[in-house]
């Protein structure tokens, strides 16, 4: 059984479709990447899977619940952690206070929470500024916060939206290296939305393209980048 | 009872209602365009009270030609404010901007009290007695004076935006920042004329409140509420909402005075206020954002 | 942050203390009664500054908390003969309720920011003018409790020593309070839905739940503030005690000592009262009207702290006299 699945689901905002029909399934441990041009409808996928908007149609399971009518928290209790396109750490407060704040989603005691926020601080390399104020750091530093937070809070599923946009090449390959090794380490499950193919063809087993809000093609990277369609509407001649 | 009273007191509603709808549209244009929160607006108009006052009782000025000068004293006061000082909040913290101008209003408040004293000081006109029959109803004279100049600024104002390239351009500012920047325009001379404009409404408004309320400090927080409670039943960012929603209050205001008490008169507004924020936060006339 | 105070500063904070437990040995009436004004503001002061410094909630209208402490037990002790030890239980319970019914329609209808800063005073006003007429509580003329300091002390009948050491215990009670929650579960929570509640909720924080704890607290806390003052007063009026302008002081000893820091109202306090009354005091001797200038005084404060130091004064003091540990 497939951790997450989304089933048929369609959105539609005042006569623009941003989400047509789209169906697909994230197995336990997989790496699943979603790509497309702008405006295919990628982050409001994601916000439907975490809960933000509901869908007018479809059906979304996770562990074989479905979670298509939860809030935005409760999605969050059941095992998914999300990131934001623009990233949103707590300005005022610390690195370490901004994983504290997940790391207590499943650790009532501070203490243990601030331990657990800790560990997560390290795998993300963000350990030596856990007393820099989040709203002084720089991108790439920022990027991994927000994927701290989120993984401090024990996710099952990882969302990742768009983590990789603003970052040089060499901090991608860090980023990636980091995913990576989380989800061999871990076996944790990560669905990321990405632009940056470089970044999709080395961490992703799955890619699904969206166009229109519809899914054109679904596979492996290597047949993904071949597709027509995907061409056609996407990468262009020049990717391959 | 007879019925004819009720109408009255309706009609003086209205009216009064009137020139709490110029203060409310002073107060419409600078949160709904600037989105300053100005929690100074009642103690401004206070202040532009005292004024229509000092130039009474030192020159004989009637506060209805008063409203000119004092109007565009406020514009100035206005500008400069926003220029010099609102500006710097435009990215802060929304409660931060609040606060700023609470201190604003407190510092008013207090200066009014220091320099006037704590006694109601009223204007008498020559004609403040005066009244016209309309049909079985006895319209006051001052109130119908005071109502019709309020209607002649909003509507001076409404032209303004409707017509003038600058009144567009504030309204694309009001629309989208960002995209009025973008397309050159310069948002902080913009936003310090919206604040200017709003302000000498406030002024117009406070000059002819003058003829029908007398000033005192201790008016500043309740026309200040006053405002907000119109500019928010009537809709923000809606002009006519700002002067519907002022026709509404003064109604509410002077029935609720009549049948229950004179100083109960508020309470309905209050609960009025709680109805819309609970169930229609764009008001009577506002767009849903 | 909240960073905790070095050992430096804690034997400071101790000495402050102790000279504050001896004080009434020294001092004279006045000053008593100055200080217990500033442990009053600094106690009410924290109890806002638990909603709004921490949870970000902004209330204009907390003097409804008060009024409703002040009369649920003062008319329980003038007509049922219920003193203030039990009283207190029935007005927290009254000024929650509010601050439920409150936080409720505001956190569920998504009334936020200056909306729900204009909620919160329309309730105090609604409420303000209604005991103008309810005859029960002695309407707009007010309610009066006898002036006695025959030493029941159980009954808050006793004089300015009893309110002396009570307003301290609440002041200092208050700091250890926030202290404690400011380290705990909910503590954080508040800091992350001020912050952004969105990224909040995404990170498994019930918003509307720790809204509502943050509410809760503060209008209880509020409420016992509200008792306090009408025992020690002996007299409240809707006009004075429900007040607008009542909710604005509220907020000063927090704002410019330093909102959503622990120790930002107590330093508030110590501050802004003080000054107040020097002020009152020395224009007395010119013949000036005084309710203005010291009104006046506190508006251009509240200008000048948020123009110039919006954190407040206690971060900037904390830093200068460096009174906090960073941890290694």
């Amino acid at each position: 059984m497939s951790l997450l699945a989304v089933e048929e689901v369609s959105k539609r905002f005042r006569g623009l479709t941003a989400v047509d029909g789209v169906s697909f399934a994230v197995g336990e441990g997989d790496i699943f990447a979603v790509i497309g041009p702008n405006g295919a409808g990628k982050t409001t996928l994601f916000n439907l899977i975490a809960g933000v908007l509901a869908p007018d149609q479809g059906a979304i399971s996770f562990a074989g619940e479905r979670i298509d009518r939860l809030t935005p928290d409760a999605i969050c209790r059941r095992g998914i952690g999300r990131t934001f396109q623009l990233v949103r750490p707590f300005p005022a407060l610390t690195v370490e206070d901004n994983a504290l704040v997940g790391a207590l989603l499943r650790r009532p005691k501070v203490e243990a929470a601030r331990a657990h926020a800790h560990e997560v601080l390290r795998r993300l390399d963000l350990y030596d500024k856990r007393h820099q104020v989040a709203s002084a750091l720089t991108l790439p530093d920022r990027k991994r916060l927000e994927v701290a937070r989120a993984l401090a809070t024990d996710p099952k599923l990882l969302l990742l939206d768009e983590v990789m946009a603003g970052l040089r090449p060499a901090e991608t390959d860090r980023m990636v290296a980091i995913l990576r090794a989380l989800n061999r380490d871990s076996g944790i499950t990560i669905l990321l939305i990405e632009h940056v193919m470089r970044a999709v063809m080395a961490l992703a087993a799955r890619v699904l393209v969206l166009h229109h809000g519809a899914a054109i093609a679904e596979g492996t990277p290597d047949q993904v980048v071949r597709d027509q369609a995907v061409i056609d509407s996407y990468l262009g001649a020049e990717a391959l | 009872m007879n019925p004819t009273i009720y109408l009255e007191v309706v009609v003086q509603g209205v009216l009064t209602g009137l020139v709490y709808g110029l203060m409310a549209l002073g107060l419409s244009v600078i949160f709904g365009v600037v989105r300053v929160v100005n929690f100074a607006h009642g103690e401004f108009t206070v202040a532009a009270m005292y004024a229509a006052f000092l130039l009474f009782t030192l020159f004989g000025v009637d506060p209805l030609i008063a409203t000119v000068p004092i109007a565009i004293v406020f514009f100035g006061v206005g500008y400069g404010l926003q220029l010099a000082l609102v500006n710097r909040f435009v990215g802060r913290a929304e409660h931060e901007q609040f606060i700023l101008l609470v201190g604003l209003a407190i510092i008013i408040v207090n200066g009014t009290l220091l320099i006037f004293g704590a006694d109601a000081r009223p204007v008498r006109l020559s004609y403040g007695f005066d009244s016209f029959l309309v049909g079985p109803v006895i319209v006051d004279k001052v109130r119908l004076y005071a109502a019709a100049a309020a209607l002649t600024v909003a509507a001076a104002l409404f032209l303004f935006f409707r017509f003038k390239p600058t009144g567009t351009a504030i309204r694309a500012c009001a629309d989208n920042l960002v995209g009025a920047a973008v397309v050159g325009l310069n948002v902080r001379k913009l936003y310090a004329l919206t604040f200017g404009l709003g302000l000498a409404c406030v002024g117009a408004a406070g000059a002819l409140m003058e003829t029908i309320a007398d000033a005192k400090p201790e008016l500043g927080p309740v026309y200040t509420l006053i405002a907000f409670i119109i500019v928010i039943v009537g809709g923000l960012g809606s002009m006519t909402g700002a002067l519907v929603g002022g026709v509404l209050i003064g109604i509410s205001e002077a029935l609720a005075g009549f049948v229950l008490a004179p100083s109960m008169k508020s309470m309905l507004s209050f609960a009025l206020l709680i109805l819309v924020l609970v169930l229609r936060p764009q008001g009577i006339m506002g767009r849903r954002t | 942050m909240i960073g905790s105070l070095n050992p430096r500063a804690r034997v400071l904070l101790l000495v402050l203390l102790a000279a504050l437990i001896a004080a009434p040995l020294v001092a004279d009436r006045y000053l008593i009664s100055v200080l217990i004004l500033i442990f009053y503001f600094a106690y009410v002061g924290q109890a806002w500054n638990l909603m709004m410094g921490f949870a970000g909630q902004l209330s204009l209208g907390h003097a409804l908390y008060v009024g409703l402490g002040g009369y649920v037990s003062a008319l329980l002790w003038l007509k049922f003969g219920v003193g203030p030890w039990l009283g207190v239980f029935a007005a927290v319970a009254v000024a929650a309720a509010f601050g439920a019914v409150i936080g409720w329609l505001g956190f569920r209808f998504g009334i936020e920011g200056v909306y729900f800063a204009l909620l919160t005073i329309a309730f105090a006003e609604f409420t303000r003018i209604a005991f103008d007429h309810i005859d029960y509580a002695g309407a707009a003329g007010g309610l009066f409790l006898r002036v006695d300091e025959s030493g029941e002390w159980w009954n808050l009948r006793g004089g300015t020593l009893l309110f002396y050491y009570l307003a301290l215990a609440l002041a200092a009670g208050a700091l250890v309070l926030t202290a404690f929650l400011a380290r705990t579960r909910l503590g954080y929570q508040w800091l992350a839905v001020r912050e952004d509640e969105e990224a909040a909720r995404a990170l498994g924080i019930n918003a509307f739940r720790a809204k509502m704890m943050a509410v809760l607290i503060s209008s209880a806390m509020t409420a016992v503030g509200g008792v306090f003052t009408a025992f020690y007063n002996n007299n409240l009026f809707p006009s004075r005690v429900f007040d607008i302008n009542r909710s604005i002081e509220i907020i000063l000893a927090p704002v410019v000592g330093g909102l959503g820091t622990v120790f930002g109202p107590v330093v508030g306090a110590f501050i802004l009262t003080p000054l107040g009354e020097a002020l009152t005091a020395l224009t007395g001797l010119f013949g000036i009207n005084t309710p203005g200038v010291k009104g006046a005084f506190y508006g251009l404060a509240l200008m000048v702290i948020i123009v110039l130091k919006p954190s407040g004064i206690w971060p900037w003091l904390a830093r200068t006299l460096r009174l906090t540990e960073h941890r290694p």
